[in-house]
């Protein structure tokens, strides 16, 4: 089982949360070409290590995450939060 | 080469102690230069090479494998073999694998133990019937077989599912594709693998490819633990792993995460199960099957997050269970004899790649999501005819890389672009 150190709610099994993806991935402006869309919706890097992604704290307090994962071994070597505004919250 | 298996040699090997059977396959050192190179020993890689000697009289073929044959994905799944798809270009091209396997033993002169037995899909909803009818109403509508069996009927052919009228997902009915059914996989891949090499390919194992030199728009060579490579053509064929050559290749993202999946079997049982049963209900997704052996094999959903780890999760291991003792309460107190995962290319739309790449002598095999085994005969074949041709059959046209600029998804189930969901 993966621990995940979820900032508001402290150590937690990894079936508490929901996979969200890729964290690493910039989302274009709405006008963007439809080629940078493309790019960002279907192309992964798809890191084979270290990679950042977001985690869904569903059966807790419902928060984005962002995770410092090995995708190999599935040590976790950093949590944040993945949306600004909420941090003033963290413990 | 390797000697012809038949009755009689059968025979004659068991007077003589079998102490004269030939080796399955030479092992033979890496030649510098080839006019394909295959990255990949599995079923996919060497099933191409199989029909780029077999069917285009390619001259000298190569298959470098990392670790060695069998010991990837090939032996690392459920065995389950079916055709029960529906989108254009992945219904023609299951149905030809599906042709395939029905005469690969004779073709292969290797036992694959190919059971059509039948691969049965229970349904709990009357939205459930319609919408496998509707496939399954495709499928007979172009040149493959596909059934309705009503609850009599399926109580007839598979007395112990949970009938109740109590269970959590009570049974309506099934979808069934008879012709469906399970095959050896080793089998599979030793067969493939004897019979490209009694045709002159050069299987290399503990070859792992290490580095790639680029030509501007050609690869120049490969770098392996064996020495340098040439090819005049590059294939891979590397399915769970593709990502690591494509970054290797100066190539950048591709529409594929590796995910893993888990699957099981339990200690052997007397005989139980016919036919393949498969279970899918919101949050739950079981597919079983019982081996000569007597074992039940089965598997179940992906463990929902990326991973190169070819070992499972514990919750997925309970949500299999669950949904084992769900669909046949009677495995309730069988034991599990071993588990294990594989590593998978799960692709943005659930459909596979075999397909031309920026490079102008790389040709990918990729994607296969849960479909790989079942794929592999095709696979091969549609990838031998894309590398000797240069210029992918019709069938397989829309299986490219850049499907998703154009707009043309093809994806079975209507997820989205997400490659955990296309289970």
């Amino acid at each position: 089982m993966i621990k995940i150190d979820c900032p508001f709610c402290g150590v937690r099994d990894h079936s508490e949360f929901s996979y969200g993806g890729d964290g690493s991935i910039e989302w274009p402006a709405l006008d963007a070409s439809a080629s940078d869309w493309v790019t960002a919706v279907y192309e992964r890097d798809n890191i084979r290590g270290k990679q950042w992604e977001t985690w869904h704290h569903l059966y807790g307090c419902r928060q984005w995450l962002l995770v410092e994962r090995d995708t190999l071994t599935h040590e976790i070597h950093t949590v944040k939060l993945a949306h600004s505004g909420c941090g003033q919250l963290s413990r | 080469m390797a000697s012809r298996y038949s009755m009689w040699s059968v025979f004659r090997n068991g007077l003589s102690g079998q102490q004269h059977w030939d080796r399955v396959w030479r092992d033979p050192e890496p030649a510098s230069h080839y006019d394909v190179v295959i990255v990949g020993g599995g079923l996919h890689g060497l099933a191409t090479a199989y029909y780029l000697k077999k069917m285009h009289g390619i001259r000298r073929v190569a298959v470098l494998e990392k670790g060695w044959i069998g010991g990837g994905n090939a032996g690392r799944n459920t065995t389950i073999v079916r055709s029960n798809y529906r989108l254009p270009g992945n219904r023609e091209f299951y149905e030809h694998s599906l042709s395939l396997w029905e005469n690969l033993s004779h073709e292969l002169n290797y036992n694959v133990m190919f059971s059509q037995r039948g691969h049965v899909t229970v349904l709990h909803s009357p939205g459930a019937i319609d919408t496998f009818s509707r496939t399954y109403n495709t499928l007979r509508m172009t040149g493959s077989d596909g059934e309705f069996w009503d609850l009599d009927t399926l109580k007839k052919n598979i007395p112990h599912l949970n009938y109740a009228a109590d269970a959590r997902f009570p049974i309506y009915g099934a979808t069934v594709q008879p012709r469906a059914g399970t095959a050896r996989h080793d089998a599979v891949v030793w067969g493939y693998a004897r019979a490209a090499d009694a045709l002159g390919v050069d299987l290399i194992q503990n070859c792992e490819v290490t580095g790639i030199t680029r030509d501007a728009d050609r690869i120049a060579s490969l770098q392996t633990s064996r020495g340098v490579i040439t090819g005049d053509k590059t294939a891979f064929a590397v399915a769970g792993h593709t990502s690591q050559l494509w970054h290797m290749a100066g190539l950048g993202g591709l529409p594929i995460e590796s995910h893993k999946l888990q699957a099981f079997v339990s200690e052997p049982l007397k005989p139980l199960l016919d036919h393949v049963v498969a279970f899918s209900v919101g949050g739950g997704l079981f597919y079983v099957s019982q081996s000569d052996k007597g074992g039940m094999v089965f598997g179940g959903d992906l463990d929902w997050y990326k991973s190169y780890a070819q070992r499972g999760n514990l919750p997925m291991v309970q949500n299999v269970a669950e949904c084992a003792t769900a669909l046949l309460p009677c495995l309730g107190r069988v034991r599990l004899l071993r588990h294990w995962a594989g590593v998978m290319d799960m692709s943005m739309d659930g459909s596979f790649f075999i397909c031309k790449t920026p490079l102008s002598n790389l040709y990918l095999n990729a994607g296969w999501n849960y479909g790989g085994f079942k794929a592999s005969p095709a696979s091969g074949w549609y990838f031998a005819d894309l590398i000797a041709n240069d210029r992918p059959h019709d069938v397989i046209r829309h299986h490219d890389l850049q499907r998703f600029a154009r707009g043309y998804i093809i994806d079975e189930r209507g997820a989205g672009a997400d490659p955990k969901l296309h289970g």
